[in-house]
């Protein structure tokens, strides 16, 4: 086990070096590279100054030494600024001198890097970001899973019956329906003052405000998460996720009721429910424990729509600006928080399993 | 002219009907709920004494009837509007329902005979034909092939051009009148105007045509691309398995949205990156279809050669036409290497780059369940034969392997447009989709997003038409997959 939890460390890590040095490289192809020459200097620069530019802030070295760099396996660049004849350099900070400051600073040393847009520190705008967002994975999940194995076990306990056809058909439309689809559909329908529900509502004076539900999560950020502000975003992203996991619980709950034990309890004449609750019921959630924790990097995409949709600043709204603003260490630090959160969930996801299902040993 | 109403003078007697049919759905569906929680059971065969069967009928059942009869008065009164819509002529009369209903007239023609044809040739029809056994799979196929005749007679469908601005026309609720209609011109936006002032029901049908004309056919490059990679990594195992399924899991890793918009910036296209994908992608295709015939016609040189030769040269002028653009003075040397004069055709930029980054995620998907499924056939013993007569190994992969492992996969196509279909959207929805003013679902909607609150109606019909089509996409390979296994 121990040598299998290693191994797989291993691969992670190369995954993660080579995913890291895909965004880098792609993050710092020439023309890129020109555009933050511009955004950052002048707009009107010529080539040359460009070069010259680059050249001064650090990004003019071959690519593989600026990736150790960024890494912290390589020293940090210094220069002389020979007109001032200050010292420049990755990890100085103004006034230093290379003896002051430390050889290496990347991301071994726990240094992100510089966002160039936001302007601040990488390190202290991510976990601020990845605060708000876990507040709304946490939320979505709580939401998610529960009703996802519900509906699942519900469909699966009688396999071919009514009650499994409605489910089902249930669960393939909410696979259907992406997260820009329904998230509209819910903000038409529950949070405008137009149209949907909410009117009706409102002249009813069965709801305080003029909509229902709100159509922003901005508010959710700064005053607390409410069930006015946040029901949408979360049922938005909880919707797209449920029907796979339901199917999967389905699956596996179809297969554990034909099982032989399962016969045997009947024969015995133990009760359905007892048949459901206390011996189908452990066997089938086996299988939807590796799907909900892969269901994790998927769940990325959704956060990135959802924030982008419902005004929430959190880890997907920061990715989606760092990438669209070219923002180079930002966008690296969120690919890495992307990728350990792909690599971790795959690695519980297989470990989980093992622990859950007692015939699998690895060897 | 008059702005139109929703129903028109059909609304008069159908609305009534179909509110009811709704009512006693519900009715119906409460009731059940209730009995059934209360313990009662729908009714059983009872064999009597005399060896009749019997069935006796218990409220359940009467509920579970009345559901069954309002489902199909509802679906009546919809073909109702669409039968009215096609007869009594002029939007006037008919709203705009029924008058849209009309101008889908060549695509109710169209899925008529479709489903005229398959169902009588159904028993002929092998795994296409057994869809029309199952109900989910003929509502799936509905679904699906309502959106590809769409697509198809999306010029005849749509009222107005995807591009034409009546700046009149912003923002206006579904039914407006158009200000001052030229002779000929479509005298109303039937589903409303958008932010600019375009229909949006043309754009929606022209968005069917945008989005079928690349999700499919992405799909399949996928999949030749998984296919042709994941036979040897399944087939041979060992260091080329291990490297591959690295790659493959790299790619896998890779969060879906962080790669589109490493991929789809101007200032990567610039760089030529997917330029260079789309080299090496598009020649898996051209590779699958070489290594086929190769290896079935191996025995008899002269054919062999013939097809292969006519494969090569077929597929080896589109590949390079399809990656090369000598016009285009901003790609690298590379791409313009090839002449002028044997260009057959450009694809423009951005649909190519949006094209190659679709089969870019897809493959790593269509690899693994190819490699599971080739890990699994390959103990069989039609194989073991195979190797015992002397076949080669491609044509053990490509005739003996991959016809078994069909179901499967035509399953996962299925499924897999779907979801090329929502990653189209996704690119659209965050403005990196083919072009602005594209009529795609996904750009339509994130148009449509900014003032969604105030004017829904712009977005909404994208919206609906994506989850229909994705959904129809879902129950097609449902059916499939339940017909697939019944035998």
């Amino acid at each position: 086990m121990a040598l299998f939890v290693l191994r797989r460390l291993g691969v992670m890590l190369l995954t993660a070096l080579c995913l890291t040095f895909v965004v880098f490289f792609l993050t710092n192809l020439a023309p890129n590279l020109e555009k933050l020459a511009k955004t950052q200097g002048n707009a009107r620069m010529s080539d040359a100054e460009v070069l010259s530019w680059l050249d001064r802030n650090g990004y003019g070295g071959p690519l593989l030494v600026r990736y150790g760099e960024w890494l912290g396996v390589m020293p940090g660049w210094t220069r002389l600024d020979e007109p001032t004849g200050e010292w420049r350099g990755r990890c100085l900070a103004p006034g230093q001198t290379p003896d002051e400051a430390p050889r290496r600073c990347g991301l071994l040393q726990g240094d992100f890097g510089f966002s160039t847009v936001s302007d601040a520190e990488v390190a202290a705008i991510i976990p601020e970001r990845l605060r708000l967002t876990g507040i709304l994975m946490f939320w979505a999940f709580a939401v998610m899973v529960p009703s996802a194995l519900l509906v699942g076990v519900l469909a699966g306990m009688r396999e071919g019956s009514r009650l499994d056809r409605a489910l089902s058909t249930v669960s393939i439309g909410s696979t259907a329906t992406p997260e820009y689809v329904s998230g509209v559909i819910f903000i038409v329908l529950l949070a405008s003052s137009t149209t949907g529900i909410s009117p009706l509502l409102s002249e009813l004076g069965w709801i305080e405000g003029r909509t229902l539900f709100l159509g922003s999560a901005r508010s959710a950020m700064d005053s607390g998460v409410t069930f006015w502000n946040f029901t949408l975003p979360v049922m938005t992203i909880a919707l797209y996720g449920m029907g796979y996991i339901a199917r999967m619980t389905r699956a596996s709950m179809a297969e554990v009721m034909t099982a032989q034990y399962i016969r045997t309890a009947r024969l015995k004449g133990v009760s359905f429910r007892n048949i459901v609750l206390k011996h189908a019921l452990r066997n089938a959630l086996i299988a939807p424990f590796t799907v909900i924790m892969l269901q994790f990097p998927w769940l990325l995409t959704g956060v990135v729509i959802v924030e982008t949709l419902f005004n929430y600043n959190g880890f997907g709204w920061t990715l989606v600006q760092a990438a669209s603003n070219n923002d180079i260490e930002l966008l690296l630090a969120c690919s890495i928080v992307a990728v350990f959160v792909v690599l971790v969930t795959q690695l519980i996801s297989d470990i989980g399993y093992v622990f859950l299902n007692p015939r699998i040993r690895i060897s | 002219m008059e702005n139109l109403t929703w129903s028109g003078e059909l609304g008069a007697v159908l609305n009534p009907v179909l509110a009811l049919s709704v009512l006693v759905f519900a009715a119906g569906f409460v009731a059940n709920f209730v009995m059934t929680l209360a313990g009662m059971r729908a009714g059983e065969m009872v064999v009597n004494p005399d060896h009749t069967l019997s069935l006796r009928r218990t409220p359940v059942d009467y509920a579970l009837m009345a559901m069954k009869y309002a489902v199909l008065v509802f679906v009546l009164g919809c073909a109702g509007y669409v039968v009215g819509g096609v007869l009594m002529g002029g939007p006037e009369r008919t709203g705009i329902l029924g008058a849209m209903a009309a101008r889908l007239l060549p695509v109710w023609v169209g899925l008529i005979a479709v489903f005229a044809l398959s169902i009588t040739f159904k028993r002929r029809l092998g795994l296409y034909g057994k869809l029309f056994d199952s109900p989910i799979g003929m509502v799936g196929f509905f679904l699906v092939m309502f959106w590809v005749f769409t697509a198809i007679f999306a010029g005849t469908v749509a009222t107005h051009g995807p591009i034409d601005v009546i700046s009149q026309m912003r923002n206006e609720l579904p039914g407006t009148a158009l200000p001052d209609p030229r002779e000929g011109q479509y005298a109303w936006y039937l589903l409303g105007g958008d932010n600019l002032g375009r229909d949006v029901f043309s754009r929606m049908v022209y968005g069917a045509f945008e989005v079928l004309k690349i999700a499919p056919l992405a799909t399949l490059f996928a999949f030749m691309v998984g296919i042709t990679l994941g036979l040897p990594a399944g087939y041979y195992g060992g260091r080329l398995d291990t490297v591959i399924t690295f790659l493959a899991n790299l790619v896998l890793a890779f969060p879906v949205i962080l790669l589109f918009y490493l991929l789809v910036t101007p200032e990567i296209v610039a760089a030529g990156i997917p330029n260079y994908l789309s080299m090496v992608l598009f020649l898996f295709p051209v590779l699958f279809l070489v290594v086929l015939f190769n290896s079935r016609y191996r025995t008899q040189p002269g054919l062999r050669n013939v097809i292969v030769a006519a494969v090569v040269a077929v597929g080896g002028l589109s590949y390079l036409s399809l990656i090369s653009d000598p016009s285009d003075p901003d790609l690298p040397l590379l791409f313009r290497l090839w002449p002028e004069a044997l260009d057959l055709f450009d694809i423009p930029g951005n649909l190519l780059i949006v094209f190659v980054s679709v089969v870019f995620v897809n493959s790593p998907t269509v690899f693994r369940i190819v490699r599971g499924l080739v890990l699994d056939i390959k103990t069989r013993d039609y194989v073991a034969a195979g190797q015992t007569r002397g076949e080669g190994p491609w044509y053990i992969m490509l005739w003996e392997i991959l016809p078994n492992a069909r179901g499967p996969l035509i399953v996962d196509f299925c499924l897999r447009i779907g979801y090329t279909t929502i990653l189209l959207g996704t690119l659209g929805f965050f403005g990196l989709g083919v072009s602005p003013e594209s009529p795609d679902w996904g750009s339509t909607i994130n148009e449509g997003r900014r003032l969604l609150t105030i004017y829904p109606h712009p977005a909404l019909p994208p919206a609906l038409a994506l989850m229909s089509l994705v959904l129809g996409l879902n129950l097609l390979a449902d059916g499939l997959r339940e017909e697939s296994l019944k035998d």
